[in-house]
């Protein structure tokens, strides 16, 4: 994985992407009642380095998998651009779009859901080939999945390609949802916690499988979790997401090791470490995630953010540098900005907490 | 014991009273395809006062062992045999009616999903006040009442929110909500069936504070369900690792992640991403678990092995000490014994001399 060819294969702008919320039926009867929407997404922007795999983090409700869907033209922002090898998605017809989608592919946590009972996996899988045309025989197009089966260890692959997907296990579906996506010769994934319902013992291998891939191919991941012990293993970059807007985004090590936005420390923290011996850093942020219909105003973390003052009730703090670590930016009017003479301190010293 | 830095704490466990024995048992399920062994002869001790973290993944038995301890496998599954002796009596001796009685007062469970354990149409103060006089019959509503606020007070929850509906409470304040009803009725075991998968982690990690807290502050036993052997480290005094319906090991906490046995253990711990360490090497286990209608002769994890010998495929195993056993330490089973079923351990012991736990 070398730097020499590191320029931008995705890019979004300023991407918002709001879902009217259905009114009452009183509301619909009298025609009364404001339309109100989730701000599902609100403005996010993020560049991804061709080659490189890019992890979008965050909790349920925080649009980590709207903004993957819009990032592939799957979702029409609201507002904002989506900007995939300079070509702008937005201003295509769906035509074009549909050709454009060869090379952005998906995975989808639920490999039992992404596939058709009805189809054969080398039909099912290869569905791609003829849709855009890229086969010109049988033969050729069932060579050509089987290649791929034995890829992504479907071995021998022709005799998974007239097999079923009930007929294999959850792991090998998955494995076949990945050919699904290889076979396509994308530039781009879209990973949507792609390994999320695997078994433990299972998950490592699916893991292993799709960095093995991605550099055999060169492709570019952008990488959906929840998980961010997963994240770390497989991403480059990262974004964290909250409540429809990245809080932090910068190279993985960096954010690791020297988180600056408190929800970015918070969720660092609480994930559970395999080690009996190792101690959680406490405490936690108090509460949940609210809804996106009416986010809390100025800083969207800050009623469950420990370190909160006036300042952050009132004015929205925006994703700016991080002082000398280039790459790395937070938005937190204590971390970064103006009033980062007011900062209190590290929520959680990480560091400490790693040593025990 | 002092290579270790640090001890986990027992101090509120009885090592000497085990609350729950679960004796022999065996769980069968009736399919199409003939009969699926989902668990199969399994002996297990719960001590007062301990978390016990039962992990597996899918299809190893742990839920169902946690849905047998309460009588509550669903048909077409059976209990085959084995004993199930709490306070010194046989649950499987019970009839409906004092298993009714056991269930939840006694021995409280906990799902992934509370929205299916509460009733939705009723109010959260309703559900508590309804469970504690099932029970009590001779509480009044308003001492039943008085109870559910305190308690709910301790867990966080309000008495404004007390007077909502369940889709009312999100995920985590739920999960508070089950935790609350099986105080309120004073049980003395909860289990806790993948209780914090569907939560968000750090809404999780609130949890299982709060979890640790309730521990010592009522003297909890706890029997922890769950794939996620995180939660088991941070969580679980002691550990059992299922596989494919029977026991591959049991240990404490510390000596299990430090010092497994058993080469399923060693796999799986290997196999999970950690985020507290800097460029890791996963462990890519073969295969997948079996198919428990045919399960494999043998060590059921022998296909998996990367140390399979020829005794793997013919004998099946039996969970032993594996820990070094001092002079007049003859005794079988207990807190602190680290034990594992594994052929590579028999033989070290002695194939003769081993014995069944």
């Amino acid at each position: 994985m070398s730097d020499h060819n590191s320029s931008t294969i995705l890019r979004l702008q300023k991407v918002k992407k709001y879902f009217p919320v259905k009114r009452d039926l009183l509301q619909q009867i009298m025609r009364v009642g404001e339309q109100q929407y989730v701000h599902a997404v609100d403005g996010v922007s993020f560049e991804i380095e061709q080659g490189k795999v890019f992890g979008l983090v965050g909790e349920s409700g925080s649009g980590k998998s709207t903004t993957g869907r819009l990032a592939v033209g799957l979702l029409e922002p609201t507002e904002g651009e989506v900007i995939f090898e300079d070509v702008h998605l937005n201003n295509l017809s769906g035509e074009e779009l549909r050709k454009m989608r060869r090379y952005m592919q998906v995975i989808f946590q639920d490999p039992m859901a992404s596939m058709n009972p009805r189809m054969s996996l080398g039909e099912g899988v290869g569905h791609g080939l003829k849709i855009h045309r890229l086969v010109n025989s049988q033969q050729e197009f069932r060579h050509r999945v089987s290649e791929i089966f034995e890829k992504v260890g479907l071995t021998p692959g022709d005799a998974y390609f007239d097999r079923y997907p009930h007929q294999i296990s959850g792991g090998q579906r998955q494995r076949a949802v990945i050919a699904r996506a290889l076979v396509m010769q994308p530039k781009l994934i879209l990973a949507d916690e792609p390994i999320a319902m695997a078994d433990v013992s299972v998950k490592a291998i699916l893991l292993d499988l799709m960095v093995q891939l991605q550099r055999e191919f060169g492709l570019t991941y952008l990488f959906i979790t929840h998980d961010l012990a997963t994240a770390k293993y497989i991403c480059d970059r990262i974004a964290i997401m909250y409540l429809g807007e990245i809080i932090e985004v910068g190279d993985i090590r960096t954010v690791y090791t020297n988180p600056k936005h408190p929800y970015t420390e918070a969720l660092l923290a609480a994930v559970p470490v395999p080690d009996p011996r190792f101690r959680r850093p406490a405490p936690m942020p108090r509460g949940e995630i609210p809804n996106a219909i009416n986010p809390p105003s100025g800083c969207r973390f800050h009623p469950r953010c420990p370190i909160a003052q006036d300042i952050c009730k009132t004015e929205h703090p925006r994703l700016l540098d991080v002082p000398g670590q280039a790459g790395h930016m937070a938005a937190c009017h204590f971390r970064t900005g103006d009033y980062i003479h007011l900062d209190p301190g590290p929520l959680i010293n990480m560091n400490v907490a790693m040593a025990e | 014991m002092s290579l270790f830095q640090v001890v986990p704490d027992h101090s509120q466990v009885n090592k000497q009273e085990i609350i729950l024995s679960i004796r022999d048992l065996s769980v069968e399920y009736q399919t199409r395809r003939g009969v699926l062994s989902a668990i199969d002869t399994l002996s297990l001790d719960l001590y007062k006062g301990e978390v016990l973290g039962l992990v597996g993944e899918s299809g190893s038995g742990k839920s169902t062992l946690g849905k047998a301890i309460m009588r509550m496998i669903p048909s077409p599954g059976r209990i085959t045999k084995g004993q199930l002796i709490f306070k010194n009596q046989d649950l499987m001796a019970y009839d409906e009616n004092q298993m009714r009685d056991v269930r939840g007062k006694q021995i409280s469970m906990i799902f992934q999903d509370p929205m299916t354990s509460l009733n939705p149409v009723q109010r959260i103060d309703n559900h508590i006040i309804e469970a504690i006089r099932v029970h009590e019959p001779n509480i009044s509503k308003d001492e039943a009442l008085a109870r559910s606020e305190s308690l709910m007070e301790r867990l966080g929850i309000g008495r404004r929110r007390l007077k909502e509906y369940p889709h009312q409470l999100s995920g985590g304040m739920r999960q508070r909500v089950m935790i609350g009803l099986a105080l309120a009725l004073k049980a003395n075991i909860i289990i806790a069936d993948e209780a914090t998968t569907s939560l968000d982690v750090i809404v999780e990690a609130q949890f299982l504070d709060l979890l640790r807290e309730l521990k010592e502050e009522f003297g909890l036993t706890i029997l922890l369900v769950t794939h996620n052997i995180g939660i088991v480290a941070e969580l679980a005094d002691r550990v059992a690792v299922m596989y494919a319906g029977r026991l591959a090991e049991v240990a404490n906490v510390d000596e299990l992640f430090h010092n497994p046995k058993h080469p399923y253990t060693q796999g799986l711990l290997r196999s999970v991403p950690n985020i507290a360490i800097d460029s890791q090497d996963l462990y890519r286990m073969d295969g997948t678990p079996p198919n428990l209608v045919m399960p494999p002769s043998g060590c059921r994890f022998h296909p998996r092995c990367p140390h399979v010998m020829d005794i793997c495929h013919q004998k099946q195993p039996w969970l032993v000490r594996v820990d070094e056993i001092g002079e007049g330490d003859e005794q079988v089973g207990g807190y602190d014994k680290h034990l594992a079923s594994c052929w590579l351990h028999q033989e070290y012991q002695g194939a003769t001399q081993a014995r069944r736990y």
